[in-house]
This record gives C-alpha cells, structure tokens and sequence, in this order.
C-alpha cells in the first residue's frame, strides 16, 4: 500500500526516537476535554449563549468571537474562540460534546494540568445545561469524556505515549471519579491527535464531576 | 504559544529546501525583534504579510458585543504586530497553492496544521490558496517549517507582491483546452517568487492561466497578468505554441477587464515578458495612492499602447536571464500527471446509475460534479466544500481517497472546491461512497447550490456585512429544492462579497452580493447591493451592476423572486443576463423595490445573519464625530441613489455621456447632503459643493473608509475635472461604479456621524 510509504515526517521521527532514546517523559500541554453531549436537535441557541458569554465575560478567559461552522460534516461545530482557549459544541467524529481547547500554555504536574482542562469542559457544560434557552435540551450523557492532546510533536499518537501517559490519565480518572469504575481506551490511527476516551461505568452528574475535581 | 515551537526548527532541518527554511528564519528573528521592540511596526506589518501572515478582525483590540464596545485585554498588552493590530490578537495564514496542486502528503500536513494551530478548519479560497484563520503570530514560524517541509510556502501570500498564480484546475485533462498550461504556470510562480523585479510594487499583482477563452476556469479577464493557451503557424510552417496575453485585469470595488497585450507570445517570451512587466509596473506605478497603486490604474492613465511600449522597450534591455527558456523541456515532463488504474469507457454514467438503481444522490453527484477528460475512460471529479471549508479529518481522507484512486492528482479550485483528476469512470460508485462516508460526496458543483463567499464579517477586518452568514442561509434554502427546481435556475451562479472588494467575484456572477451598511429608524441595518447583469460563462464574459441595496434578511427573498421571474419569463435559451438586460433594470429593481425597507417592528433586521450581535459598523474601525445628524442627509442619499439608477438605465439606453455625466450628479447629490449637514445655506454650484466637501468632510478625514482612506472622495474630486463624460461605454460604466462606492461611504460617514451623537447624548 502506497499509504504505508507515506508516513509523515513526524512518524518517521518519532520512531527515530523510540530507537535511540525509548520512552520518555512527557509534560502534557494543550489539552482537550470533549465532554460528551445528548440532545441538540437544534442548536441556533448556541450562538446567541455564546455572545452572551462574551458579552458577560463569563468565564476565566478571554474570549474573542464565535465561528459557526455547522455547515461542515463532522466539523468543530460551533466555536467560541478565546486567547487562551477556545470552547466549541463539537460534532468532530459525528459524536457531539462540548471540547475545552487548551491553546496557552500552563505551569504544573500533567494531573493538574488534566484537571484544569476538565474542569473548564464541565463548568461550561454545567451553564449550557442550565441556559434556559436550550430549555434543557443539551446535557451531558453522564458517561463519556474524550481527551487530546493538540500538539502531535508533544504526544504523537504512539505505543510510547500511551506508556508515558497511562499512569496520570489514571490517576486523572481515579480523581474525576472518586475511584468509580472506568474504562480507557486510547486511539489508534498514528495520523491523529493522540487520544483516550475514558467511559464511567456508572452514571455522573455535571455537579458531582465538578466537586471530584475541586476536592 | 505552542509548546513545540521551539522544536520544530531542528526538526525538520533536513526535510525543508534550504531556501524556504532560510525564509521562516529571517521571518523568526524578525518577530522576535518586533517584540522586543527593536522593530518598527510597520515594517514589521508588511514584511508579516509578505510572508503570508495577515491580520483578522477584532486585532484593533476593541470588539463590539452587541451592547457595547469591549477591549480585547491581551496579556502582550500593548505590543502590536502592525499599526493598530494588536500582537496577541488571531490572525489569518494564507498559504500559496501554485494551480492549486497538491499531492497527499501535502493535504495531511494541511490536516494537521489546522488541526493544531487554527481551529480545525482549513479555508480554501478564490484564488486556489488555502487560510488558517485565528493563528497566533509566535505559532507562525512552526506553521512554515512544517509547510517548507511539505514543499509549501507562504511567501508572497499577501502584502504587495505577486499572488498565487492561478490556473484551471483542469489544465492537462481538459476536452476543449488548447494543450496544458499547468507547467507554464508552475514556472512562472517559481520564476516571479522573491525574484527581485517583483519587490517594490505598489499593490498585489495577480497572474492567472487558462487553457482555452471560453470557459471561466482560469479567469483570465480579471487578473493583472493572463495567459491563454493558444497554437499558431510559424513562418515554417511548424505549429507553434504560446499564448494570449492580457494585462491589467481585477475585480477590486471598480472591476477592469483585461486588456490584450498581445494576441500571440512564444512560450519563450512568458518569463522575460512577465519579468519586464514587473519592472514598468514597480518604476511607473503609483505608491503613495493605495486605491490606484494596481496595474489597472497604470494601463488606464497610460493607455494600453504607450505601456506595451514601455514594456517591450524594457523586454530589449532586460539581461539574458537562462531560466527564461531552460524550464521548458524540464517542466513538460516534471509536471506530467498519469493515471493510476485503467480507463474504463462508459459513455453515459447517469443512464448506467439509473440503470444500476444508484440513489438519487450519486445520479445528481454524476451528474455536476463529473466532468468527461480528454483522455478516454477517465473524468475530472469535483468535490464541493460549503463555502470554501474543509475539517482536518476530511483533510486527512481525501488524502486517503486520492491515494487511492489516482496518482494524488488533486487541485483547488477558484470556486473553492477540489477537482480530483485521472478518475478511472469504473471507480467512479466506490469514489463517491468514500467522499460520501466523510461527507464529501455533496452533488451541486458549479450549480446554485456551490455558493462562493469571501470571510466577509466572520473574520475579515474590511468585512461591512456578513456574506458567509448569508451564503449558508442561502445554501440551506437552495439546497431543499435544488434538484427539483428548474435546469436554467440550476446552473445559475450565486458569489458573495462581504464589501465592496469583490473577494468573492460578486461581479461576474449572475446573482452577485456585495455588503453595504445602510441607516433605517436611526439603526445601522446590513444590507446587501444585487448585482445583475454579470456572467461566469464565456470567461466571465460580462461584469454585473448594483441595482438596489436590500437588508441582509431579505436577500433570500430576492433569489426566489428573480429566479422565478426568470423561470416564469424566459425566452427559450435564454440566459440569465440576458433576461436581466431584456426585462431591464428599472422592472427587476421595481419587483424588488418592496423587499428594501424591514417589515415594521422586526428587530431580527437589525442583526446580520448568523450574528446575534445588533449590527454595528464600529468593529471596522472607529471614526471620528462631528456634527448633528439631521434628516435632509437620509433625503439627499436617496437622491444622490436614484440619480445613479437613472444613470444605469441611461447606459442600458446607449446614452454613454448622459450615463456618466448622471453618475457625477449623483456623486453629487450625496456630497452635498453631508455638506448640507454642516452648512445648510450651501449652493447647488457644483465647484462650491465640491470645495465643502473636500474642506468639511475629506481633509478632516470624516468621510474616509477605515481602510480605503480617502479612495471614494478621490473619485467625486478626479468626475468634477472632467467636462466631457466621453463616448466610451467602458468609461461611463467605471463612473457608475465609483458613484455607487461614492454614495455607500456617504452612508458610511452618516452612520458615523450618527454615532458620534449617540455617543454624545
């Protein structure tokens, strides 16, 4: 297959890397939280929500627009676009969710850092659940969270930062769950992002999500 | 910003031409010296653009939110990366694609850079390029190294240089094309980049290739350089290949046609001519006057005989240069695509679909977006993007479809969307189920449907109204009916522009829109201008006029009404500009007349579409205030817009002179509206009106555009020296064109002075 001829540059590197230096230490930045979403039928009031959380300066950071791309299949959906992150309702891979998009860098262990992005995913997700305009209509599944890294040369989608990661994703997991049952699975495709979808095998509430983390 | 961007440098050292990784390192210092302050803005503004780094809306620092105007707090405070631009504030990266090739690779590092840097959208644009919007400046570099590594560059992108040559995207497949211009074009890009005659223009200048002069693939007509192909005998006998030439062609607030510099060239003569064209153009065109620094501007003032002069008499002097002609054999086989499985001839593929119980969905996909090539058992595929977009996953599989079906042999094209070639016809049901399962295997291509849009007021900081809002709504109601409505409707062409610049080629479509502000019940409400009589067929054969301004909301209803007036009236064959020039502007604009005031009491009117934000030109930028607004002023433009429709049915007429001295009036009409604002007793003396204006309004600078300056008012003062209005049509056309402008910034500066009072009570 002329697919395997082409790996990109950075595949090649990174084996490169694996060879002569093996496993190393990885320090997480730009992080992403999808927290996985039920309903939204309809989604016009997103837009308006949106501006208003600009317009109140609702939320820690600065934010500058909302782009709509629902127009496109599968895409970012609806993107509230910040300095130093940007909040989107996300359709990426036709499974809806709210994503926090960590584009500033931050200081701390990747726990903490895993913790702020989730944190800013389930706050957010709490006011849209609250917003009487979606009339309760959009609201978190009480099982799924999705989390990235956007930065491929950071955590390239390989078998070492699965290794490198596991332990703080589960320790991650073990704190946003009170130690409740998960399940983690980690994408495959070395071309994407590098990804773990974490399933709770009982059901969460926003709220007690939020505590988990804040305690 | 990024955590890697210290690292990618090193890298891919060894996967960037030299040349290219030398370019991002130059552009990485100088960042780095802007912030430190040791570089001035403005050069540093203009050598970013030069590397394809633009600015975005909002990056003055300041965004209305609907209510009121808020500033944008940065943590670089205020560190600014160009006059009035904010260094923290998103921009937009745009990134040349020469003919708009492209291969897999290239399309997964696209992927991933709008994945990772932008917001996981990659734009593709009319001329071929792709943009990455909301980029951080200090995310740049990275962005070019992995582009460098790619074979990608972004120099030249924007700033006043030469633009990404365009070509047709079916340049070496097509059945009607005079041979294949790809290699030709590809040269020339190569030739012109960073080549040290191109460096000191005025303004951008913009080559484009075309196979053949009637399909408007290339778009020849409209840009400053154009090249046709075209074969003839030379004195031997022997079949000689070369080109058309045309010179001085843009769309811009007042479009030019192309004029013809010479009917045949060799190919010998494209680089040494294209190089003595750079030269006349950098020595003799205008620098300080943005709005007629392009080569339109020189061609006109000089007259299209003295510049050819002026240009074959620097094509004797120019120094023996040996890439002119060494390229050539060396192109024809470097640019040689092949195809990757077996032709299969099937001559009919909608009769075979229908035939096979295909969905509806694959007849109408076979049926606009599949093109037959010149080479037997093969076609051209398009895919569609709405409004020019594409996510990083869809990125990621077309590179997997091109693969594999086809040598990756994949452009963009000037309508904002992919042609695949070398298409095996057999392949064709297993390629549209793999563009269709990532959602890409839309029909309509070319058709009502495949709307074009510039950003408009999504991201661009000349943005008036919001014409990607306005090309999805229109996209959502055409798309229900599409395939239902009738064939001639079809196969109309819809391009949006979100002002008056023409990104979107509103002037050679048949419905084209560009964006206007207009004042209603002491609300700023975003209207669109119609623009009819224009025509994509016959290489845009044609340029369309404004006819009415009409609320944003309402342009909906004036596709349906035209396109039913069209279906309903007809003539058989008869095409849509025809029947616009048959049926007459004053009918088309009285059956519309109904759609420009908002129904009383909605207030969705005063918000643009997409954007519940009240509508506000404030985020363009903030003018100055003065005066009181008073009601003659809404009088006096509505004149100064009626003088000006009278002036067009005039042109309609062939009353050239009488055409263009109305067009002046109506510059002048509007002119003293405002001037009556500040100087009621003024007199309907033409030289007074013209010499308040230019006192009250032009040298305060009230009546300048954020970013055209003084360009409208320059077109009042250079109609009042006139004394004849001349007998060319041409020329009455450019008039009623720049009074349009003209009469649209009066609105501007109203609305401005409207909101200085507000501001004041």
């Amino acid at each position: 297959m002329r697919l395997t001829k082409m790996r990109s540059i950075l595949e090649e590197e990174t084996a490169a890397d694996r060879k002569t230096n093996g496993p190393q230490k990885i320090e997480l930045q730009h992080i992403n939280v999808k927290v996985l979403l039920e309903g939204g039928e309809n989604l016009d009031p997103i837009i308006p929500i949106f501006h208003g959380w600009i317009q109140n300066r609702i939320l820690p950071e600065l934010l500058i627009d909302v782009a709509d791309y629902r127009h496109v299949h599968h895409g970012p959906g609806i993107v509230l676009i910040g300095h130093e992150a940007d909040y989107s309702i996300d359709n990426t891979n036709g499974r809806l969710g709210l994503r926090y998009n960590r584009k500033a860098q931050l200081t701390g262990t990747n726990e903490e850092k895993l913790t702020q992005a989730a944190r800013a995913a389930f706050v957010a997700a709490k006011y849209l659940q609250e917003d009487t305009r979606l009339s309760n209509k959009l609201y978190f599944n009480g099982h799924d969270i999705e989390l990235f890294v956007n930065d491929r040369l950071v955590a390239p989608t390989n078998n070492d930062t699965r290794c490198a990661l596991d332990l703080d994703l589960r320790r991650f997991a073990n704190k946003l769950l009170n130690r409740s049952e998960y399940s983690l699975t980690y994408e495959a495709d070395a071309r994407r992002l590098f990804g773990a979808a974490i399933h709770f095998k009982q059901v969460f509430s926003v709220d007690d999500l939020i505590q988990n983390l804040n305690s | 910003m990024k955590a890697s961007n210290p690292l990618w440098k090193e890298r891919l050292a060894s996967k960037m031409p030299e040349h290219l990784a030398r370019e991002v390192d130059n552009f990485e210092t100088e960042i780095i010296l802007r912030k430190n302050r040791k570089l001035d803005e403005k050069l540093f503004a203009e050598t970013r653009l030069r590397r394809g780094t633009y600015g975005q809306r909002y990056d003055n620092g300041q965004r209305s939110d609907g209510t009121k105007v808020q500033k944008l707090e940065y943590p670089s405070g205020d560190l600014t990366k160009g006059p009035n631009t904010m260094w923290d504030a998103p921009g937009m990266q745009r990134i040349k694609i020469p003919a708009g090739g492209l291969n897999a690779d290239q399309l997964e590092t696209l992927s991933q850079l709008a994945e990772e840097y932008s917001d996981g959208i990659a734009h593709v644009t009319t001329r071929q390029d792709f943009q990455l919007h909301y980029v951080h400046i200090e995310n740049t570099p990275s962005v070019m190294r992995r582009l460098a590594a790619a074979n990608i560059t972004t120099r030249e992108a924007c700033g006043n240089s030469v633009r990404n040559v365009t070509a047709c995207p079916f340049a070496g497949v097509c059945a009607d094309e005079t041979f294949d211009v790809t290699p030709y074009s590809r040269a020339l890009s190569k030739f012109l980049l960073g080549h040290s005659d191109t460096q000191n223009f005025g303004r951008k200048f913009k080559p484009a290739f075309s196979g053949c002069a009637q399909h408007a693939c290339g778009l020849t007509s409209l840009n400053d350089l154009g090249f046709i192909a075209k074969k003839r005998l030379n004195a031997a006998g022997r079949e000689e290949i070369g080109f058309e030439m045309y010179v001085g062609g843009g769309l811009g607030a007042v479009p030019y046609p192309a004029k013809l510099f010479d009917a045949f060239i060799p190919v010998e003569e494209l680089l040494p001519l294209s190089q003595a064209i750079g030269r006349v153009f950098a020595r003799y065109g205008e620098k300080k006057n943005r709005s007629r620094a392009r080569l339109k501007f020189l061609i006109q003032d000089f007259g299209i005989e003295k510049f050819r002069n002026l240009v074959l008499e620097e094509r004797k002097i120019l120094p023996f240069d040996p890439r002119w002609t060494e390229y050539i054999d060396q192109a024809k086989g470097e640019f040689r695509e092949s195809a990757f499985k077996e032709g299969a001839d099937v001559p009919d593929l909608v009769s075979i679909a229908d035939l096979n119980g295909s969905s509806e969905k694959f007849k109408q996909f076979l049926k606009f977006n599949t093109r037959p090539q010149r080479q037997p058992g093969y076609v051209t595929v398009t895919v569609t993007l709405p409004l020019g977009d594409i996510t990083a996953n869809q990125l990621r599989s077309l590179a997997d479809i091109v693969r594999r079906f086809t040598r990756e042999t994949i452009r963009t094209t000037i309508e904002q969307n992919f042609v695949i070639r070398w298409v095996s016809k057999r392949d064709l049901p297993e390629l549209f189920k793999s563009l269709n399962a990532v959602g890409l295997g839309e029909p309509g291509a070319g058709a009502l449907v495949d709307i074009v849009s510039c950003p408009g007021t999504d991201t661009c900081k000349l943005g008036i109204s919001s014409s990607r809002g306005l090309a999805a709504e229109l996209r959502k109601r055409v798309s229900e009916k599409s395939f239902q409505s009738d064939e001639a409707v079809q196969k109309l062409h819809i391009k949006i522009s979100g002002c008056f610049n023409s990104c979107g080629q509103h002037h050679v479509a048949d419905l084209g829109f560009y964006g206007v502000s207009r004042k209603i019940a002491g609300y700023a409400v975003p209207h669109f201008q119609v623009v009819l009589g224009g025509q994509w067929e016959n290489n845009a054969g044609a340029y369309g006029l404004p006819v009415v301004a009409v609320p944003s909301k309402n342009i909906p209803h004036v596709v349906t009404r035209l396109t039913d007036r069209y279906v309903a009236d007809r003539q058989p064959s008869e095409t849509f500009k025809d029947f616009v020039k048959r049926t007459g502007k004053a009918e088309l604009k009285k059956m519309l007349e109904d759609l420009t005031h908002p129904p009383a009491g909605d207030r969705s009117y005063f918000s643009d579409w997409g954007d519940p934000r009240e509508y506000t030109l404030n985020d363009m930028g903030s003018g100055e205030c003065a005066g009181e607004v008073v009601s003659p002023v809404e009088f006096g433009l509505a004149a100064a817009e009626r003088e000006l429709f009278e002036s067009q049915l005039a042109l309609e007429k062939g009353e050239i002179e009488l055409a263009g001295r109305k067009a002046y009036g109506a510059m002048l009409t509007a002119a003293r509206a405002l001037v009556i604002h500040e100087f009621p007793s003024v007199s309907s003396d033409p030289d007074q009106i013209v010499a308040e204006f230019r006192r009250r309004f032009y040298e305060s600078q009230l009546f300048w555009d954020p970013f055209a300056g003084g360009k409208f008012a320059n077109y009042l003062f250079s109609a009042h020296q006139r004394t004849y209005f001349g007998a060319e049509e041409e020329s009455s056309r450019y008039l009623i064109d720049e009074a349009q402008l003209f009469i649209d910034a009066a609105h501007s500066c109203y609305n401005k002075l409207g909101t200085a009072v507000a501001a004041r009570v």
